[in-house]
């Protein structure tokens, strides 16, 4: 069992291997994209620490995004911070920021479950979004801010390609971090608050500081996200953290594969790919971009990386077929249905 | 029968083009291509305005035949939305996938600041025919030696309006305009020229981008000043004129150039009568160039082109003069810019050349609402007839540019309101 669960991060690996190998033979613009499915698919992964493993659906995602970013951005612009070595510290310091928010806003979250989760954390992020809007002074409001360039220390990250591999860096830590930490007993207590809440606190479980952290660790990875994303796009605009972001990266995670991690990076690779290399060909990318979301919501409630387990069950007998079935629907079923039988 | 005769004949030409075409190809004439990026929003609430955009470049590459001095025109229109960062993703695409060799366009002003950097960091050329902020072409114009702007800045035409409002013997003004970057640059150009020639504006009023509800804003609008300068943009500027006449107010309107467009005309009402406003475009300009190019683009595109229209019309028609001196040639980004900086052009608008800074200067019409026929068209309609020119205006207007520059850019807060009550 535990082998089977290491193997879609052991392939996914793998994929990034043979990425970081072909990326120097990839066109311009196809790098820009891949750079951009990476960045996302960081800030999905740790959406989906609280979607897939906790069973918290986040509808404010990119607020920590935004902090990251305009961090990164104000520090390079006011400050001249971060436009060398000290780009790591940046770095640290875009994920401790937006770690904090998280600690912050997630005090209020966690007094919510459900639906009502659901619209304390869309309000939350609303606020960060009012604030990068309204703030003229610090934020540039509607105009954004636009980034000097990007850092240079021995190796010039303004080179797309060497931009590309801190992104691909980062990407690989967050995916090996976040597995670490979701297979460790804290990840399994968190599954087992997802499965029942109720039931973890009767055996002694503290939920709410566990739903806390997972929040908090949730809304670092976000601020790294965002780090990266000043830097990528070199412009930082409110239009970046509107309410779409973060529905974007809430889908991103259903289309990939909620509670897999790498379902994340894989449904972020094809958002990216779709939005912005279809859009560039056909008019209407929008409806096979609603057509792929609704299939996928139709048919692949486990989202793209079920799709093996649904191939498996195909060939299985039909006696073991009801089995594999009620296996597979146990480990996506969400926490409110559960939470009824539970008592 | 002449009617069929007509639609048989579009085809078959085409289809002749074609063969002309691809015989021409063949045959290893291939002629140098020049590549335009342009970027127009296509999608969303400004879909209508991106359409104006694109239609009047279109326009003009179609009237030479996408032939600019021996140079084919390769027209390659992205989306983008109306919003920066996807303006930046398809700019960035433009120039790296399809290898354009200059870009053209945007809409928002925002967008405008979002598109200079892309130019400098890839060395491109890029055409602002739409955006307007004032900083691209004036603080912040040396950060971006690759940006040419065509259109206007957004104090341009309000500063011409200070000075004709103060001719009209107003003294007290109250301004409400949209809470964002343009907003601020248009109301403030128009209060600094304004107070500058004895003028007062006793309460600015600032509700957020996009209110449809203007309620709570119209009992704050003092009843005994002489005037209102508003500055709406989108569907802001249909519903505060008819609010404001609903709501019993009787001051004459005045506003920034987008609170009486074209584009809005047909879907406003009589309340709109009599609202003047400055732009350095009106569709009533009253030129037999200006005629033909509305009866030309109604006839296509059926409606009345905007400065929308105008502005992009005339960026490609100034690009084709560039290739003309060039001998349809690309020379560089550098070269290109120089040359297409030499150049004085007459244009549908009236006569425009370029400041030091690159930025247009130009007639600012003063204009004003009025229900007349016009052009022989049978049915009485609301046209932006000019009442004023104020010939060359530049983007200083009448003040020194070293000591314009050292005040800061017009903001919420500057110029501040001195003579608010």
């Amino acid at each position: 069992m535990a082998a089977r669960s290491h193997r879609p991060i052991l392939v996914a690996l793998g994929v990034l291997v043979v990425l970081a190998i072909l990326a120097p033979y990839s066109g311009p613009f196809l790098l820009r994209l891949l750079m951009k499915a990476l960045v996302f698919g960081i800030l999905a992964m740790s959406l989906d620490l609280l979607l897939g493993y906790t069973g918290l659906p986040s509808l404010g995602q990119a607020a920590y995004l935004g902090m990251g970013a305009y961090l990164t951005a104000i520090l390079a612009t006011r400050y001249q911070i971060g436009l060398g070595g000290d780009f790591w510290l940046v770095l640290v310091l875009g994920i401790v920021c937006a770690a904090l928010t998280a600690a912050l806003f997630g005090l209020f979250a966690m007094r919510a479950t459900g639906v009502y989760f659901l619209m304390i954390t869309l309000a939350l992020g609303m606020c960060v979004w009012g604030l990068a809007y309204r703030w003229n002074a610090l934020t540039g409001g509607d105009n954004g801010i636009n980034l000097p360039g990007r850092p240079r220390f021995g190796l010039d990250l303004g080179h797309d390609l060497a931009f590309f591999y801190v992104i691909w860096g980062c990407f690989v830590a967050s995916l090996g971090a976040l597995a670490v930490l979701v297979h460790a007993p804290f990840g399994r207590s968190l599954l087992g608050i997802r499965e029942s809440e109720l039931r973890m606190r009767i055996l002694g479980y503290h939920t709410w500081l566990h739903k806390y952290l997972a929040f908090v660790i949730a809304g670092g990875f976000g601020g790294l996200a965002g780090v990266l994303w000043a830097h990528l796009h070199g412009l930082v605009s409110p239009e970046d953290i509107v309410l779409t972001t973060s529905v974007d990266a809430l889908l991103m995670v259903v289309l990939g594969g909620p509670g897999t991690l790498v379902g994340g990076g894989l449904g972020a690779a094809v958002v990216v790919f779709l939005r912005e290399y279809l859009s560039t060909k056909v008019m209407w990318w929008q409806y096979v971009l609603g057509g792929v979301y609704i299939l996928t919501i139709l048919y692949l409630p486990g989202g793209l990386m079920g799709i093996p387990a649904r191939l498996r069950q195909r060939r299985l007998q039909p006696g073991q077929r009801q089995e594999a079935l009620a296996v597979a629907s146990a480990s996506i079923e969400t926490q409110p249905e559960r939470m009824g039988e539970a008592p | 029968m002449t009617q069929r005769g007509t639609t048989a004949s579009g085809p078959l030409c085409l289809a002749m083009l074609v063969l002309v075409w691809s015989l021409w190809a063949t045959l290893g004439f291939a002629a140098e291509e020049l590549r335009i990026g342009f970027l127009a929003p296509l999608t969303g609430q400004f879909a209508q305005v991106g359409e104006d955009m694109t239609n009047g470049f279109k326009m003009y590459l179609e009237e030479v035949g996408s032939d600019f001095a021996g140079a084919r025109v390769k027209f390659i229109v992205e989306d983008e939305q109306a919003k920066p960062p996807v303006g930046v993703n398809k700019a960035e695409k433009l120039v790296l996938q399809d290898k354009v060799h200059l870009f053209v366009g945007g809409l928002l002003a925002s967008t405008g600041y979002a598109l200079a950097p892309v130019s400098s960091r890839h060395k491109v050329l890029y055409i602002a025919s739409i955006p307007a902020s004032d900083d691209l072409t004036q603080r912040d114009k040396e950060k971006y030696p690759y940006l040419i702007r065509t259109g206007w800045s957004s104090s341009q035409p309000s500063h011409p309006m200070g000075q004709w409002a103060c001719e009209q013997g107003y003294k007290r003004i109250v301004a409400i305009g949209a809470d964002y970057a343009f907003g601020y640059e248009v109301i403030g150009g128009f209060q600094k020229a304004f107070e500058d020639c004895g003028g007062r504006i006793v309460r600015k009023l600032w509700p957020p981008i996009g209110t449809k509800d203007f309620g709570p804003y119209l009992p704050q609008i003092k009843t005994d000043v002489d005037a209102v300068f508003t500055l709406m943009v989108g569907p802001m500027t249909l519903q505060f004129p008819k609010q404001y006449k609903a709501a019993g107010l009787t001051m004459p309107l005045i506003g920034g150039g987008t609170s009486a467009d074209e584009f809005a005309l047909p879907f406003m009402g009589d309340e709109a009568i009599g609202y003047v406003t400055p732009l350095q475009y009106s569709a009533a300009l009253d030129t037999p160039k200006n005629a033909a190019f509305v009866k030309k683009y109604r006839e296509q595109f059926g409606k009345v082109p905007s400065y929308y229209s105008e502005s992009n019309y005339t960026t490609a028609q100034w690009i084709h003069e560039t290739m003309k001196k060039t001998g349809g040639k690309w020379p560089g980004a550098e070269e290109f810019s120089k040359v297409f900086a030499s150049i004085t052009l007459d244009t549908i608008r009236g006569p425009v050349r370029l400041d030091e800074q690159l930025n247009p200067v130009q007639n600012i019409y003063i204009r004003k609402v009025e229900k007349k026929q016009l052009f022989g068209y049978p049915n009485d309609e609301l046209w932006n007839t000019v009442i004023k020119t104020y010939e060359h205006v530049g983007q200083y207007w009448t003040y020194n540019k070293a000591e314009f520059l050292k005040q800061p850019v017009y903001s919420r807060d500057f110029p501040p309101c001195k003579h608010c009550e």
